[in-house]
């Protein structure tokens, strides 16, 4: 009987097995690392909102400070988004007749509150604390990027749990002092790293163990 | 899967404690029997599961290619849900942001629960407005922040969906206004004849405030009557307790003072008002602990095994009706002469002369207490035999209740002026006496047929229940959660009741139902409150201030009532009460859980396991196994169902057929019966669970005689005390368990007496193996340092009183669902904590032991090695830590989990759906799903939050900041937790203890959870009691690993 297949099919043979374990290996380095694009995690994508709130303005031009608004950043796990009542302290006299601010006006008369979209939105099961970050030196643009650069608000990073842990990991790369926390242009100085050390030390920052230990943020 | 149904003959298992020598412990009388089911139990994590035929879900025809395609989905499903992106979420602030409050914060409110009228004061958290949990009041003189299972499972009752929604007029809707209307057209008929046909019907109150309205009802209305009426009536303690002003004193007992307790039938660790405030007290006297070796001596006689019992050095089971012949024979015996009762058996003779002797021997330091339910002689023969000898540690104070009245007597009379037409308009504020109030003896349904005969009926309370149908209008009450009022606690300390929240539903005030009945409309019941609070010296002269402080602190300072001398009248300690004829008697008691059956919808009390017998969902008849045999009544035993034989109960001629439960240490010849069950409208979850007992009881009170007779067919009770065995102690092993002799005495529970205590501390930890050499470990230990916090708890067995507070705490602080009976009698109950239970010695009278048992957290856990997918891991501070999101629900590690304390969510146990009930979840802890693993976490939220708080500050974590749910509710605060790097800290110091020691620790699991050993403090003359494991006076344990514990055996 002759050969059914000839002699060269043996190397593609062989190729194949080569090619479909880098098809496999594709596929599955295609899932991880469309799961880690922006159009999964949503970053810079700015979400609609109820009111056309500008960081940008309020926080680049008006120079507002973070804490104006987000009142229990340095108290609590949540910052808190400003009540009608914070927007209201202002907007009773500035803007009072813009067409852009019926909707805060509205519900400074009927005490409905705004329905504002997420921006920042953790899954359920991981329980950030703003405090601790911001207490032990973790500033705002670490982990919410240039947001007085941002007419709209969107998120600059995956806020996936690679990226927490990165940090935690090392968290002597981003530490800064009190008085920089919401400045948005700090940028690591070149002598971070010796920095960063005095800073966690001063800090009393955790163990490595401790911060990427699975309860420090899982309950 | 053996089916045989053996019966479980009796004399093979008295045989099999007779060959122990009185040191072994055991569960139950099926371990003791060694039967199929309990092997099953004992060796498999989930003996269930082999049980398909028995679970509907289990029947899926499912066959292999079905499988596969259904795998090939699910993983097409998986691989797509990758992909799926986050939807968008909302976050929606206030518009003025309330004062004080931060988002995500918690916030806590100090209230107070009443229950049977007498208030524990409570601080209450608060997420964002929406109560999630309850805790102890550390100023309530009731509480010291301790509670009651009844007040954690409060929360649930708050958002129960079943509750009452509004006022209903025959069924329909209506306002409350459309009530005040007809309610004033009652009022004006009544009035020109002075309110003779008016009668109002409340339940059991110590409110000052409903006092003053009440009075201005009977201003108006001067010939109307008040008849309160509670199931728990105690009208046996009050019409037998002497008289300050004429009026029945209130007893208050100071167990700080007191060397020696005598309980006639009393359950005061649990039950009654100030229970919480006793039982520390009372465990304040027998802690072992920082070189203290005194204890004080507790006797029970009692007619059922209840948790007092339990902790009582001695202990003796005896009928209900022979209490009164004890009674007086050790009051006779110690100079108090009363008339003499009927005969004592011998072992109660030796008892009365014991307690006697002890009593005289600590003059001026007694204390004796009359149960509830015992009838008021003997309750005068305690006050009397307490007026010679029990000096500083009992007080008496002028009634706490506004209306101290003998119930029965007055709802007798009730229903007899309803019969005779008499009645023509009543108003009922709370209970339910058409389910729960007693028949007139020989009648059926008395209060029934008698309301029926008023023209005009009207009935407040949670839940459109029994009486609610039986009147024309039913008013939804507010939860005290939702409403204002004021109450007294045990010792007379005012609390104000302050709301937590707005009424969910249209709920009112039973305040502000007899303000319109005084005449008061348009007043809110905080109106009320304010109106008479303003007029009280306490409050006078700055009542803003005062206001506000009461409030805050959640007392009225200055109302806690003054100790006044009572005259006890003579005539009470007259004759005996005349010997019942019969040769059973019945006697009803609340139950643990639902109470009178008040609590009969709530999930999380129904499958709470009731003390000792661990049954959930139901009540039952308990008898001892001589009565059993006698009525030829054993349960049948089948694998995995606790079938009990159905007995029929004959109390005045009236009958009820219940599952008998055969209960080790319960007196030959009585029945006890729960209360509470049998409800018809209590629900969704109490409806049609368990008997009605209410049918059997009559006025003649709580004790009664009885006829029994085996009943036809079984009952399945799900009792989940052979769940999770972790020891076979009891069992000769090599009979039932061959080739496994290690198994054997495994020393889980140690215990002790005083004496032997004083002399070798250690001696309870005779025989037991100790850990191995700590380098034994395949793990790296130098990696694992625990240099920061190392997270501990340490459990006194001496003080657990196996009261289930922390199991509803831990429930409700870790959202833990609630499964349904069907699936407990599987094994399938989400409880992270469980109390195990455990017997020694002789089954007419044993030896209990509560052992709370939830994750150790050990260090060299045997859990973490097996989990295939690393979802089970140890944190730096020693916590094992669970990852829900990991898990895929293998189960490895609750096979390879030697203390059985991991629980897999099989279905999708919670309820995800009614809305209200998303109210009630603790937003700080993970919900979780099916196919997860979950287990005790050591409330790692509470240790994560109280970390930050401290690390904020630069400064470590205080000792005691941060408690445990288990660990605040404890009213005898035998769960300690904390920081065991810190040597001041109380769990080291208790660690540090030398009745302490880790369960299994010889399987080298290091648990961070340890126990103290339950010592007990015999009385010589009595001989008995706990005797030490081992009973040698031998130091310390022995070998180190490798050792066999066949060498373990010490007389």
């Amino acid at each position: 009987m002759p050969q059914l297949f000839h002699r060269g099919m043996n190397t593609l043979a062989r190729l194949s097995i080569v090619v479909g374990l880098l098809v496999a290996g594709g596929g599955l380095m295609f899932v991880i690392e469309f799961n880690r694009t922006p159009y999964v995690t949503r970053a810079f994508e700015p979400r609609e909102q109820p009111v056309q709130f500008s960081h940008k303005h309020h926080v680049g031009d008006d120079g507002i400070d973070c804490r104006y608004c987000h009142t229990t950043v340095e108290t609590a796990a949540s910052a808190g988004i400003p009540a009608t009542k914070t927007c209201m302290n202002c907007h009773s006299q500035l803007f009072a007749n813009s067409p852009y601010l019926e909707i805060v006006r509205e519900s400074w008369r009927t005490g409905q509150p705004i329905k504002w979209t997420k921006v920042h939105d953790l899954p359920d099961f991981a329980y950030f604390n703003h405090s601790i970050h911001v207490n032990k030196g973790v500033g705002c643009s670490t982990c919410h990027g240039r947001v007085d650069l941002m007419p709209l608000m969107y998120n600059v990073n995956s806020l996936h749990m690679e990226w927490c842990i990165a940090c935690h990991r090392d968290p002597n790369a981003v530490l800064r002092e009190q008085k920089d926390i919401t400045n948005m242009e700090w940028v690591a100085p070149d002598d971070q790293a010796e920095k960063g050390k005095e800073l966690a030390k001063k800090y009393n920052i955790q163990s490595k163990e401790v911060l990427t230990s699975c309860s420090t943020c899982h309950r | 899967m053996s089916h045989r149904d053996h019966h479980h003959d009796l004399e093979p298992v008295r045989e099999a404690i007779s060959r122990k020598t009185g040191r072994e412990f055991w569960r139950s009388l099926e371990e003791l029997a060694g039967t199929d089911r309990f092997r099953d139990f004992l060796h498999r994590e989930f003996p269930a599961l082999n049980a398909p035929e028995t679970d509907p879900s289990m029947l899926d025809p499912t066959g292999r290619r079905n499988f596969m395609k259904l795998m090939g989905a699910s993983l097409a499903l998986a691989g797509l849900t990758a992909c799926t992106r986050q939807p968008l979420e909302h976050v929606v602030p206030y518009v003025k942001t309330p004062d004080g409050l931060v988002p995500g914060k918690p916030q806590f409110y100090a209230t107070a629960m009443t229950l049977n009228g007498v208030a524990s004061g409570l601080l209450v958290e608060s997420h964002e407005g929406r109560p999630t949990k309850i805790e102890g009041n550390p100023d309530h003189p009731g509480s010291l922040g301790a509670t009651d299972i009844f007040a954690q499972a409060s929360v649930l009752g708050l958002y129960d969906p079943d509750r009452s929604q509004s006022a209903l007029k025959l069924g329909d809707a209506r306002t409350w206004g459309d009530f005040l209307n007809e309610l004033t057209a009652w009022l004006e008929a009544q009035r020109p004849k002075r309110g003779k046909g008016l009668r109002i019907l409340t339940e059991n109150s110590t409110s000052p405030t409903l006092a003053s309205l009440m009075a201005k009802v009977k201003t108006d209305f001067p010939e109307s009557k008040w008849v309160t009426y509670d199931p728990n009536t105690r009208d046996g303690a009050r019409m037998g307790a002497p008289t300050v002003g004429g009026k029945p004193a209130n007893v208050v007992y100071k167990f700080e003072n007191a060397e020696v307790v005598v309980s006639l039938d009393a359950d005061f660790l649990t039950n009654g008002p100030g229970a919480l405030r006793y039982a520390r007290d009372f465990m304040s006297k027998r802690r072992l602990t920082s070189g203290a070796n005194e204890m004080n001596r507790l006797f029970v006689a009692e007619s059922t095994l209840t948790t007092t019992g339990s902790k009582a050095d001695h202990r003796l089971p005896v009928k209900a009706s022979e209490i009164d012949a004890l009674a007086r024979s050790i009051a006779n015996a110690v100079g108090v002469s009363v008339a003499a009762g009927g005969n004592l058996s011998g072992d109660a003779a030796k008892f009365a002369k014991a307690v006697a002797d002890d009593l005289q021997a600590h003059a001026g330091k007694c204390i004796v207490l009359a149960g509830e339910h015992q009838p008021a002689a003997v309750h005068a023969i305690a006050n009397a035999i307490n007026a010679k000898l029990g000096g500083t540690a009992v007080a008496y104070t002028a009634p706490i209740e506004i209306n101290p009245i003998d119930q029965t007597a007055a709802l007798t009379e009730l229903i007899g002026e309803m019969n005779a037409g008499q009645v023509e308009c009543i108003i009922i504020v709370g209970g339910n006496p058409v389910y729960n109030a007693p028949n007139l003896p020989g009648q059926k349904d008395s209060f029934l047929n008698a309301l029926k005969k008023v023209p005009n009926r009207a009935h407040m309370s949670l839940y459109n229940d029994e009486t609610s149908a039986q009147c024309q209008w039913h008013l939804a009450e507010a939860h005290y959660l939702e409403s204002w009022g004021d109450a007294r606690a045990f010792d007379g300390t005012v609390s104000i009741i302050q709301p937590l929240i707005q009424p969910l539903y249209q709920g009112r005030s039973p305040l502000e139902l007899v303000a319109a009945v005084a005449g008061i409309q348009g007043k809110t019941a905080l109106d009320l409150l304010k109106d008479y609070w303003k007029t009280q010296p306490q409050m006078a002269a700055n009542f803003d201030q005062a206001w506000k402080q009461a409030l805050h602190d959640g007392v009225v300072a200055g109302t806690k009532l003054a100790e006044e001398s009572a005259q006890l009248d003579a005539a009470k300690l007259a004759a005996p009460a005349p010997a019942k004829g019969g040769q059973y008697e019945i006697v009803f008691r609340l139950d643990p859980h639902v109470h009178d059956g008040r609590f009969a919808n709530n999930g999380w009390l129904q499958e709470c396991p009731k003390p000792i017998n661990k049954i959930t969902w139901d009540n039952f008849a308990i008898i001892n196994g001589t009565t059993a045999a006698k009525l030829n009544l054993a349960p049948k035993d089948e694998p995995y169902h606790a079938t009990a034989k159905m007995i029929n109960i004959t109390v005045d001629g009236k009958e009820l057929a219940m599952p008998a439960w055969i209960q080790a240490g319960h007196p030959n010849d009585t029945v006890t019966v729960y209360l509470g069950y049998g409800r018809e409208r209590a629900g969704n979850v109490g409806n049609k669970t368990g008997f009605n007992t209410y049918l059997l009881k009559t006025t003649a009170g709580a004790i009664a005689e009885a006829k029994l007779a085996a009943g036809e067919g079984t009952y399945q009770l799900a009792s989940t005390q052979e769940h999770f065995a972790i020891d076979v102690s009891g069992i000769d092993s090599k009979a039932f368990i061959p080739e496994e002799n290690d198994l054997s005495d495994r020393h889980i529970v140690r215990a002790g007496n005083l004496e032997e205590y004083k002399k070798n501390p250690k001696a309870v930890h005779h025989g037991a193996h100790l850990p191995p050499d700590p380098k034994m470990t395949i793990y790296h230990p130098e990696e694992h340092p625990y240099n920061g916090y190392a997270w501990g708890m340490a459990i006194d067995m001496n003080a657990c009183i196996g009261c289930n507070a922390c199991i509803v705490s831990c429930q409700s602080e870790n959202n833990i669902a609630v499964v349904g009976k069907e699936l407990v009698t599987r094994g399938r109950q989400m409880h992270w904590l469980r109390i195990d239970t455990y017997f020694r010695g002789d089954m007419a009278n044993p030896e209990v032991y509560f052992q709370p048992m939830m994750c150790q957290h050990c260090e060299n856990a045997p859990c973490e090695v097996v989990c295939p997918v690393n979802a089970t891991v140890h944190d730096a501070e020693g916590l094992n830590t669970q990852v829900y999101n990991r898990c895929v629900g293998t189960r490895y590690c609750a096979n390879n989990c030697p203390y059985k304390v991991r629980r897999f969510n099989y279905l999708l146990y919670g309820d995800w759906e009614t809305p209200s009930l998303k109210n009630v979840r603790n937003p700080e802890v993970t919900i979780r799903s099916r196919g997860v693993m979950e287990k005790c976490t050591f409330c790692v939220q509470r240790i994560m939050n109280g970390k930050i708080e401290a690390e904020k500050q630069n400064r470590r974590v205080a000792d005691g900041e941060i408690q445990t749910a288990c660990q605040t509710v404890c009213p005898t605060e035998a769960i300690i937790f904390g920081d065991i790097n810190d040597k001041e800290s109380r769990v080291a110091k208790l660690k540090a203890e030398p009745r302490n020691y880790e369960v299994l620790a010889d399987l080298n699991t290091r648990p961070r959870a340890s126990y103290l050993a339950a010592i007990k403090n015999p009385n010589a003359t009595l001989g008995g009691g706990a005797s030490s494991h081992g009973g040698s006076s031998e130091s310390g344990g022995h070998g180190n690993e490798g050792q066999k514990s066949g060498e373990a055996k010490h007389g």
